[in-house]
Parts: structure tokens; C-alpha cells; sequence
């Protein structure tokens, strides 16, 4: 293949014999695998069980929450669930989940080259996650954390008396994961494209993981070093947050939300590229203003570094500093506006089609913007004071990083599990699901906003009466959403022995990954593509469809 | 952007090999692979600043804040051994440099040396390190329960230093010296435990160079082993000013 055509290809009946995954067998083959590949689906095994333990802490912490008073679980267990809830969900599940598992998949094949520029450093980052992973296992098991995932000090360094230890270095493990993730996108976009994959050819799924990279490689490294200090002052008693050594417990916030604010652009940016091949294929149409949408990613990356003392405006932060962060804050609106709008003209006039990816799409761009919309009511610092630490936060953060980072998960695992198993799921269950999912979310986490302007605080095992009916609503709705996540998890498994087999291009997307067979070989590609043709080019497609009818009638 | 993405280049089937043994299968060229190997070390050794960061980050601020006990604390520094340091790893620097270019001439004896010279002012760096480091345990220097700061006088300066000008140190600023050596084994033992670091790769490089190692035109390691060793001695560079020079006579 010498250039991308995308012409429909004939459906084949059975799964190309020689594909990744029946290339070489047993477990070692896998186990020291340098196929990027093959350790995005050990990325994606281990994420999963991840996200269902994390998922299962945060059942417990609904149950709790049913009724007024603590009765499931004492205060100090409630504390170690919700700290581990955010732990897991936070580092092991929605910083790694699309990068580690689509990213690692696809970032070569879109750009054609044969692999990450790194493969064995990408096999070391997936072991260094299950080492993190396991790390914060065995904390939770021998008695837990309960300072919030925040790790706050002084709490964390002095009055906590649990697993602070292991916990901060599971963590400092896998941000090196993630750091090592990072550094080998932006070097594979840098260096590895195939002839003629300009900048402006790269699918947006690219720029976004790009965009992402650059906060992974220059945000975790300061996440390292401050638990690295915070272990320090727990072992041996360094001083440099502890204030009777003239130490500042304040320092460590500055430091933890220098990495820990764009840490939420490292969850969100990949999603918000998954979301713009999705938002494109299934319209039909080139994503509309694509410059626009790739810059904006690298802007979002860029204002996300400046913008981390929102997080600290009741923390005794000057008023001056008060201000120029609120301002940052707002400016980071506009970034995430633009790819926003551009998805609503892209789909403007659009032959517009509701496959399963695509309502998780629509799901996703739904509730982030509810998500972004009440993130200016807490980057106000009128109204952030008011509703810090109340359940409005719970509640906005919920909607940016689950309803926003999850949706776009589960919208890209759709997209691609055709490319990655060979085989399709079954359709109509699978958009139940995906509007289950987005009812049960909504039940969820509404409920919260109301509960949080009504002050109702985070972070507490028992609350007053008058919150229990919005409190049973919530909970209510938490049900109805494991169910949502519950059902994928059993028919994406189940299509991969009944599914339907896929073809190379189920979708008739445009993208270098859909010009190869499915599941593809271990090279990706027989020959190394030369791209001649303009990225998201839905017109031409349609106009060669159209030239063969024609020819044909 | 090198032009090297500008060839296609007809992949092969995976066992098969037309190309030398030391280039990876999924790179187009030997020149792809250097150079996208020499960007990957370099974007790491971003983040090798980044890390650091923080805590230059905290030595700005606590440095503003307790300026007095950081130029009291900074006089029990041995200003010798951290000078004689400076040159010993600077020396380092410069015997890796050889090292690097006589991998890049193919000159075997000439590696060997520069590595073992390497590793010998690697191990003399760490050892004046450890003696520093034995002399603040004995001041009762280190931070923890054993912290104790009076050395020298800062709080109850002589009356023979009174006479010169001296000002006394008020206690409540002694105290706060606990924080200059917090910060002074932080990040001195960050940068000792880069320089373990490097030593046990330079051990494995060493082994490899006296098996006839490097010799073939691959020296990608080499030269990224050199890059990072250079960038330990700058951080040393920043970090010699900082805890032991600046206005030591304020």
C-alpha cells in the first residue's frame, strides 16, 4: 500500500490468521513483549481491575452515605475507603487510562511507524504501574491510608498514623510509569512519523496525547519529589512542611497541585482526542476548524500549568494571588470552548449516525460542559469559598473526570475494539449501556450539586437529616451506573469469542488505522505507508463511493 | 527534522535482518535511531530539571523567609570540601567527555581509562561527600530529634567576634536552620544518589568496553550515559553556589 485509500473494504468472514496477538504464544510472549500492542492489553487487563476495585470503594462509600448516621462503617474505616477511592481511581485508573491503553495502541499506527520509538522502556512503565499498583494493594490491605488522596500535611506528615509510606512511594512508582509513557509519545510523534505525516496530517488523537505528554513529563516529576520530601519528614524528620521547624505545610499544596492540577488535562486531553476521531467518523465530515482544535490542546497544556492556586484560595493565599489565578483559571475556558464549538459545527449539517462510540460522545460532551460550566462558580473566589470542601467540588470534579474522562474511555474502547479484537460487539445492548451509563451518572452526581450548595460537607461518614433524600437519590443513581459499567465489561468479553468479525474498517473511517487489517500484524504495517491524503478527508471518501456507484450502475 | 522520514523504505518480515545488528527493528535508519534515542535523553533530562525543581522551588522561598539562619547555616558548611568537590566532579565531567570522544575514534585503551577515571573521581566526590556528611553528624547537624544549632557561635557569638560586628543569631532564626540542612541533605543526597546512579551504569559500561565494547560505531549509550553525567554535575554546579557560597558574610 503505497498510499491510503479508503475505499470500503470487502468484510472478510474470519480474522486474519497471522494478526499481534497470535504472532508468538504463551505467556513469557507476553510478558517481555516490546509490541506496543500487546502491552496496551496489558495495560488494558490490569486498568480495568483497577477501575473495579476503585469502583467497588465507591459502592461502599454510597451504601455509607444511604442513611444519616455511620453505620456501615465506622469514620476512620469511611476515611481509608474514600482516600483509596481517590488513590485508585485517580493514579491507576483516569491518569493511565486512555494514554496507556488506546494511546500505546494507536499513536504508532496513526502516525505509521512500526512501534513506540521505546518499546522496552514502554514494557518497563507497564511493569512499573503494577509494581505502584501493587504498592497501594498492600497498603489498603495492611490498614489503609486516611489522608484523602491529596495527601495533605500536615496530616500526612504528622498526625496520620497509617500507610502514608507506602502509599506516597506506589505513587512516586507509577508516576514514573506515566512519566516514561509521556516521554516516549512525544519523542515517537516527534521522530517516527512515516513520509509525508506532516503536523498538520496528524490525526487529533495525536495532538492530544502529544499535548498531554508534555504535562505528564514536566508535572510528575514535582509529584515525585514532593512525596519523595513528604517520606522524608515522615521517617526521619526533615522539616520542610512541618511549621515548629519553620517549615510550610502550605508549600506542599503549591507543590502537589503544581503536577496534580494538570494532572486532570492528563485525563482529559486524550479523551477529548478520542473524542474528536469519533465526533468526525460518525458525522462524516472533517473535524471543523482542525487547527484550531490541535492548537487548542496545546494551549489547554500550556494555561494548565498556571492555574494550580485555584485550588488554594481559602488556603490564606494573598488576595493579588487570588485574583490572577481566578483570572488563569477562567482563560482555560477558552481552549476547552473551542474544541467544544468545533465539535458542534463539525457535526452542523453532518450525516449524522448514532452508533454506540458516538452516544458516549454525545455523553461526554454533555457532561464535561456541565463539568467545565460549574468549574467557573469554583474558580470565582466569591463562590469558591462558599462551596469548597462541600459536595459541589465532589460533584464538579465527578462530571470533568468521570462523565468527561471516563465517557471518552469507554467511547474510544468502543471505537477501536473492532481494530484491537478483530470483532464487533453487539450493537443494540451496547447503546443501552452507553445511555444507562449516562442516566445513572446523572442520578449520581446532580443530586450532589444541590447537596453541596446546600452546604453539605466532603469527606464525612455521618451528615444531618436533611440531606438523606437527595443522599438516597444519589445513591440510587450509583446503581443504576455499575450497572452501565458492568454490562460492557461482560459483552465486550463476550464478543470476543461471538462477536461479529469486524473487517479492517467497520466504520469507514479515514484514519491510518483503519487502512490495515484488524486485529493488525506485530509491524502494524507490511510496508511503510507514504501519506498523500489530508487527515479526517470524509468528502473524498464519499465522493469515491459515489464515483463507484456510478461506475458500477 | 532529519530527512530520513522522507525515504520509504520496504518493511521485512520480523526474524529477517538487512540491517546491523545494533539498529532496532522498527527504525527506518541508524540515523532515525540515534537521533530519536539522543531526543528521548534529552526530554528525560527535562525532567531530571523538573524534579530538582521542587526543591529549588522550597530553597527560594525558605531563603526569603529565614535569611539569616541560611547565611549562619551555610558558615558550617566545610567550604573546602565542597570547593575541592567542585573540581573533582567538574574533573569527572571532563574525563566522561574523553571517554565519549574516544568511543566516537574508536579508541578502545582510551575509553577504558576515561571510564575508570570516571568512576575514580565519581567514588572521590562521594567519599569527601560522606566525610561532610559524617562532620554535620557530629555537630549534631542532621535534622530529626538530634538536631541541635549553636556551633560556632551564631547564637552567643565570642566577645572577640562581637568586637568585629558581629550580630548574634536570636534563637527563634537558629531554630530555623533546621530547615537550611533539611533542605541541604535533600537535595545534596538527591544529587549523591543520581551519582550511585551513574556509577553502576558506568561499572556495567566499563565491562563492557574492556570486552572490546563500543568499538563498532554504536556509542548511542555512551554518549547519553555522558549527557547525564554532565547534567549531574551541573545540578552540582547550581547547588555549590547555593548552599555554600552565597553571602557567606552578609
Amino acid at each position: 500500500m503505497s498510499t491510503i485509500v479508503s475505499l470500503p473494504d470487502q468484510a472478510t468472514a474470519r480474522i486474519p490468521k497471522r494478526n499481534y496477538l497470535t504472532n508468538e504464544n504463551g505467556l513469557l510472549s507476553w510478558l517481555l513483549t516490546g509490541d506496543h500492542k500487546r502491552i496496551a492489553v496489558l495495560y488494558l487487563i490490569s486498568i480495568t481491575f483497577f477501575f473495579f476495585i476503585g469502583g467497588a470503594l465507591a459502592g461502599m462509600i454510597r451504601l455509607e452515605l444511604l442513611t444519616p448516621q455511620s453505620d456501615l462503617m465506622a469514620s476512620d474505616t469511611y476515611n481509608k475507603v474514600f482516600t483509596m477511592h481517590g488513590v485508585i481511581m485517580v493514579f491507576l485508573f483516569l491518569v493511565p487510562s486512555v494514554p496507556a491503553t488506546l494511546g500505546n495502541f494507536l499513536i504508532p499506527i496513526m502516525i505509521g511507524a512500526k512501534d513506540l520509538a521505546f518499546p522496552k522502556i514502554n514494557l518497563l512503565s507497564w511493569y512499573l504501574y503494577l509494581v505502584g499498583g501493587g504498592m497501594t494493594l498492600t497498603a489498603m490491605i495492611t490498614g489503609g491510608v486516611d489522608t484523602g488522596w491529596t495527601f495533605t500535611t500536615p496530616m500526612s506528615t504528622h498526625f496520620s498514623n497509617t500507610n502514608v509510606i507506602t502509599t506516597g512511594l506506589a505513587i512516586f512508582v507509577a508516576g514514573f510509569s506515566s512519566i516514561f509513557t509521556g516521554l516516549n509519545f512525544i519523542v515517537t510523534i516527534h521522530r517516527m512519523r512515516a513520509p509525508g505525516m506532516t503536523w498538520f496530517k496528524l490525526p487529533l488523537f495525536c495532538w492530544a496525547h502529544y499535548a498531554a505528554s508534555i504535562l505528564m513529563v514536566l508535572g510528575t516529576p514535582v509529584l515525585a519529589i514532593t512525596l519523595v520530601l513528604v517520606v522524608l519528614e515522615r521517617t526521619i524528620g526533615i522539616g520542610v512542611f512541618d511549621p515548629t521547624k519553620g517549615g510550610d505545610p502550605i508549600l506542599f499544596q503549591h507543590l502537589f497541585w503544581f503536577y496534580s492540577h494538570p494532572a486532570v488535562y492528563i485525563m482529559i486531553l486524550p479523551g477529548m482526542g478520542v473524542i474528536s476521531e469519533v465526533i468526525s467518523t460518525f458525522s462524516r465530515k472533517r473535524v471543523f476548524g482542525y487547527t484550531a482544535v490541535a492548537f487548542s490542546s496545546v494551549a489547554i497544556a500550556v494555561f494548565g500549568f498556571f492555574v494550580w492556586a485555584h485550588h488554594m484560595f481559602i488556603m490564606g493565599v494573598s488576595n493579588y494571588a487570588v485574583l490572577v489565578f481566578s483570572l488563569l483559571t477562567m482563560l482555560v475556558a477558552v481552549p476547552s470552548a473551542i474544541k467544544i464549538f468545533n465539535w458542534a459545527f463539525t457535526l452542523y449539517k453532518g450525516s449524522i449516525t448514532f452508533e454506540t462510540p458516538m452516544l458516549y460522545a454525545f455523553g461526554f460532551m454533555g457532561l464535561f460542559t456541565i463539568g467545565g460550566l460549574t468549574g467557573v462558580f469554583l474558580g470565582s473566589s466569591g463562590t469558591d469559598i462558599h462551596l469548597t470542601e462541600t459536595y459541589f467540588i465532589v460533584a464538579h470534579f465527578h462530571f470533568v473526570m468521570v462523565g468527561g474522562m471516563l465517557m471518552a474511555f469507554l467511547s474510544g474502547v468502543h471505537f477501536w475494539w473492532p481494530k484491537m479484537t478483530g470483532r464487533m460487539y453487539p450493537e443494540k445492548i451496547s447503546q443501552l449501556a452507553a445511555v444507562v451509563t449516562f442516566i445513572g451518572f446523572n442520578f449520581t452526581f446532580f443530586p450532589q450539586f444541590l447537596l453541596g450548595m446546600l452546604g453539605m460537607p466532603r469527606r464525612y461518614a455521618a451528615y444531618p437529616h436533611e440531606f438523606q433524600v437527595l443522599n438516597v437519590f444519589s445513591t440510587a443513581g450509583a446503581s443504576i451506573l455499575g450497572v452501565g459499567y458492568l454490562l460492557p465489561m461482560i459483552y465486550l468479553i463476550w464478543s470476543l469469542k461471538y462477536g461479529e468479525v469486524a473487517g479492517n474498517n467497520p466504520w469507514q473511517a479515514t484514519g491510518l488505522e483503519w487502512q490495515i487489517q484488524s486485529p493488525p500484524l506485530t509491524e502494524n504495517f507490511t510496508t511503510i505507508p507514504i501519506v498523500t491524503q489530508d487527515v479526517y478527508d470524509y468528502e473524498w471518501l464519499e465522493r469515491q463511493k459515489e464515483h463507484e456507484v456510478t461506475h458500477v450502475g | 527534522m532529519s530527512d530520513s522520514h522522507a525515504v520509504a523504505v520496504v518493511g521485512h518480515e520480523e526474524g529477517h535482518s538487512e540491517h546491523p545488528a545494533y539498529q532496532r527493528h522498527h527504525f527506518v535508519s541508524m540515523e532515525q535511531q540515534n537521533e530519536t534515542v539522543s531526543f528521548g535523553m534529552w526530554l528525560f533530562l527535562l525532567t531530571e530539571i523538573m524534579f530538582f525543581g521542587g526543591l529549588f522551588t522550597a530553597y527560594l522561598i525558605y531563603r526569603n523567609w529565614y535569611f539569616p539562619a541560611f547565611v549562619a547555616a551555610s558558615h558550617t558548611l566545610n567550604l573546602w570540601e565542597g570547593t575541592i568537590n567542585t573540581f573533582v566532579l567538574i574533573s569527572s565531567s571532563f574525563t566522561m567527555a574523553m571517554g565519549v570522544w574516544c568511543a566516537e575514534t574508536k579508541r578502545s585503551k582510551g575509553l577504558i581509562w576515561s571510564l575508570i577515571g570516571t568512576l575514580i573521581l565519581g567514588a572521590v566526590f562521594l567519599g569527601i561527600k560522606y566525610d561532610e556528611y559524617h562532620e554535620k553528624y557530629e555537630l549534631h547537624h542532621i535534622p530529626g530529634e538530634i538536631f541541635h544549632f549553636n556551633s560556632q557561635g551564631f547564637v552567643h557569638p565570642s566577645a572577640e567576634a562581637l568586637k568585629t560586628g558581629e550580630k548574634p543569631l536570636a534563637p527563634d532564626m537558629a531554630a530555623k536552620t533546621e530547615v537550611y540542612f533539611s533542605l541541604y541533605f535533600a537535595m545534596t543526597g538527591m544529587h549523591a544518589l543520581h551519582m550511585v546512579i551513574g556509577m553502576v551504569l558506568l561499572s556495567g559500561m566499563l565491562w563492557k568496553a574492556s570486552h572490546g565494547g563500543y568499538m563498532n560505531g554504536h556509542i548511542a549509550f555512551v554518549e547519553n550515559f555522558g549527557l547525564y553525567w554532565h547534567f549531574v554535575d551541573i545540578v552540582w554546579i547550581f547547588l555549590f553556589p547555593l548552599l555554600y557560597l552565597i553571602s557567606r558574610h552578609a
